[in-house]
């Protein structure tokens, strides 16, 4: 036995816990999970079933806390996970799952199996099994503090160009500021127009705020991957920065995972709950609508309808919050089918969209997507994770439909009523 | 003396009656076997068995969730338990007979095991606990749908792709053991097939053989769903997903 699957074996004996050791003595293999997963429904391969992807995970778990899998291992009746095992599993632990957990929430004896794919990942990291591009994406955000390899001046250079268009102020390490804004690589790179519309939002509902020079960055390639020691050190980083600048709030930007990580993961990974609150910027933006700091005026003239980042929806609980404010702007806006907690997810989730093997795979699982837009006949396509957007963006230039992708975000701003 | 050992002995009809009575001795033995020593062993490995299993899951805990609770009516472990029994959008014109036929047998085991006459009386006679019975020609439909439905259900396993790939022996014998509890009870009931004796002793080692075996098949699931359910959706109802 190698070192690297010594390491694997042994995490994977430490994330088995009581929930786990129930969902894998539930499982009937009556292949329900598959009919929720998009890269079996798209690709029609069995392979993809939700359960069987943890296949490894379910060998460890029977042969080290089972009674009869401890006799059949000292027997030698048990087939041993090795490192070759592993790296079969790659494309099914990795390039075909997106955490979106649409399988955990079909399951009819209740199996987490999202919950399960997240903790298979932790052995797969650590014995050297997990896709080169993630790892990558991962040592980013460690050694430079993001994943996409962005910098403070990057961060700099945007809060120029935003204060040059806007005329506002971009706040940086204000202490005291009630909200510290996030961001994810993606908006500091490709949509500025994130930014623009937060100094916007904040300026007339009259709300102090700040970015943070040593925690800009909300992405966590930790959690993706399945490196919890990652995945603390960057959320140690907004934790510091948060009790630093002593913010009340601290607003996980327009992205999925980041809301998974800071505000669900986020206590756990640091082991205590924070001194601040964690709002999703839809959150927070609905409590400005709900307190009347919200004003908006005219509506969007193309037919609108919106998809739902599942770590947000399924995974995050956020589910109102976007219809309220679309309401505010839109006049003519549908929903895909499933919309809300069982919507399918963009393909490129859970670190999918990292990893340039499973491209092919994505954009055939795009399909899905695909059908349900044509269906709305939906001239702009509204959104609400910045990740969301770019692999949306990319499947319907694929499939060469001319439906531009927006964020949310950006679409209340251009609304705002100006002062008087 | 030899007329009368011959007279004895080697009658025709001696010897069949002779055969008669051995078969009954050993069709007796048999049923006897089963209704003491074979019960006390099945009872004693399946309550054994299933408390080591619920011992060795449970036991293994799980860590506090220090993430603060948005807290959302409807959405809870609790609600879970109950509301997972109910197709999500979508998903029963994906897999029907999974649904249907997953009810229908549950449902008919259900009432065959614990709706039956002469099972409540067997519980009674244990527990001293009994409720009312369901008419007998109500139970035999019952048991020849849920035999049906059984067999539909196999047939998907069989040719579905999906069911086929992640099918293993154990779902195979698993089928199996739930199967042929309700098929030797229907006929024994039904005094087809075997004498009455014979096929009440297979009925009732059938059922042996199942709770012998229930602890450590996927057929645990009958107890270990509720907790998963629990698990499951007491994670989602902490975020405010509603269940």
């Amino acid at each position: 036995m190698s070192a690297s699957i010594e390491k694997g074996i042994s995490v994977l004996k430490e994330v088995i816990d009581a929930p786990i050791a129930s969902y894998f003595s539930s499982c009937v293999h009556c292949g329900l999970c598959a009919e929720a997963c998009l890269f079996y429904t798209e690709s029609g391969d069995p392979k993809y079933t939700p359960i069987h992807k943890l296949e490894p995970l379910r060998r460890v778990y029977k042969q080290e806390y089972t009674l009869l899998g401890r006799f059949a291992k000292i027997l030698g009746l048990s087939k041993p996970v090795t490192d070759e095992e592993l790296e079969e599993w790659k494309p099914l632990v990795y390039d075909s799952c997106t955490l979106c957990g649409r399988c955990s929430l079909v399951c009819p004896v209740g199996n987490d199996i999202v919950y399960m794919v997240r903790r298979l990942r932790e052995g797969m990291a650590i014995s050297g099994h997990a896709p080169e591009g993630l790892a990558g994406a991962s040592q980013r955000a460690v050694e430079i503090g993001s994943p996409m390899g962005v910098k403070l001046p990057a961060v700099k250079a945007q809060m120029k160009h935003v204060q040059a268009d806007t005329g506002i102020e971009i706040p940086l390490d204000v202490v005291g500021a009630e909200y510290m804004v996030l961001m994810s690589s993606m908006e500091i790179i490709n949509f500025p127009e994130y930014l623009a519309a937060i100094a916007r939002i904040m300026k007339q509902a009259g709300k102090t705020w700040t970015l943070c020079s040593e925690a800009f960055e909300a992405t966590n390639s930790g959690i993706q991957i399945g490196v919890s020691d990652i995945a603390r050190v960057l959320v140690q980083r907004i934790v510091d920065g948060a009790e630093k600048l002593k913010v009340k709030t601290v607003i996980s930007p327009e992205c999925g995972h980041a809301y998974t990580a800071l505000r669900w993961e986020g206590p756990n990974l640091i082991g205590r709950p924070y001194s601040f609150e964690v709002l999703h910027i839809l959150e927070v933006l609905d409590g400005f609508r709900n307190a009347g700091l919200l004003k908006t005026s005219g509506f969007e003239e193309a037919k609108l309808t919106f998809h739902d980042p599942c770590q947000l929806v399924r995974r995050g609980g956020v589910l109102e919050e976007p219809r309220r404010l679309l309401n505010l702007v839109a006049k003519d806006y549908v929903e895909t089918g499933d919309p809300g907690k069982m919507n399918w997810c963009c393909g490129g989730g859970g670190g999918v969209s990292a990893i340039e093997e499973a491209e092919e795979l994505r954009l055939t699982a795009f399909k899905v997507k695909k059908v349900q837009l044509e269906a709305t006949g939906a001239k702009t396509l509204v959104t609400a994770c910045a990740n969301c957007r770019i692999v949306l963006e990319e499947g319907l230039e694929h499939y060469k439909m001319d439906i531009p992708v927006v964020g949310l975000t950006e679409t209340i701003a251009a609304h705002l009523t100006a002062k008087e | 003396m030899y007329m009368l050992r011959g007279e004895i002995y080697s009658t025709p009809c001696i010897l069949a009656n002779s055969e008669f009575l051995e078969t009954h001795m050993n069709e007796d033995l048999f049923l006897n076997w089963v209704r003491s020593t074979g019960l006390d062993i099945s009872i004693g490995v399946f309550v054994l068995g299933t408390l080591w299993r619920l011992f060795e899951i449970y036991s293994l805990g799980r860590k506090t969730d220090l993430a603060v609770p948005r807290h959302r009516a409807g959405a809870s472990g609790l609600h879970t338990l109950f509301r997972r029994s109910v197709p999500p959008p979508g998903m029963f014109k994906r897999s029907p007979i999974s649904y249907v036929g997953g009810y229908v047998f549950h449902i008919g085991l259900f009432i065959v095991v614990f709706l039956f006459a002469q099972h409540i009386k067997l519980i009674q006679s244990l527990t001293g606990l009994s409720w009312p019975n369901l008419p007998a020609q109500f139970i035999d439909a019952t048991a020849v749908v849920t035999l049906a439905t059984m067999v539909l259900v196999l047939a998907e396993r069989i040719n579905k792709p999906v069911k086929r790939f992640l099918s293993t022996f154990g779902d195979y014998a698993g089928w199996a053991l739930t199967f042929l509890p309700v098929l030797t009870g229907y006929l024994a009931n039904k005094h087809l097939l075997l004498s009455y004796t014979t096929m009440l002793g297979l009925h009732i080692l059938s059922v042996e053989l199942l709770l012998v075996f229930i602890p450590f098949t996927k057929l645990f699931h009958v107890f270990t769903l509720w907790g998963s359910r629990w698990y499951n959706g007491d994670v989602n109802g902490r975020k405010g997903v509603p269940t």
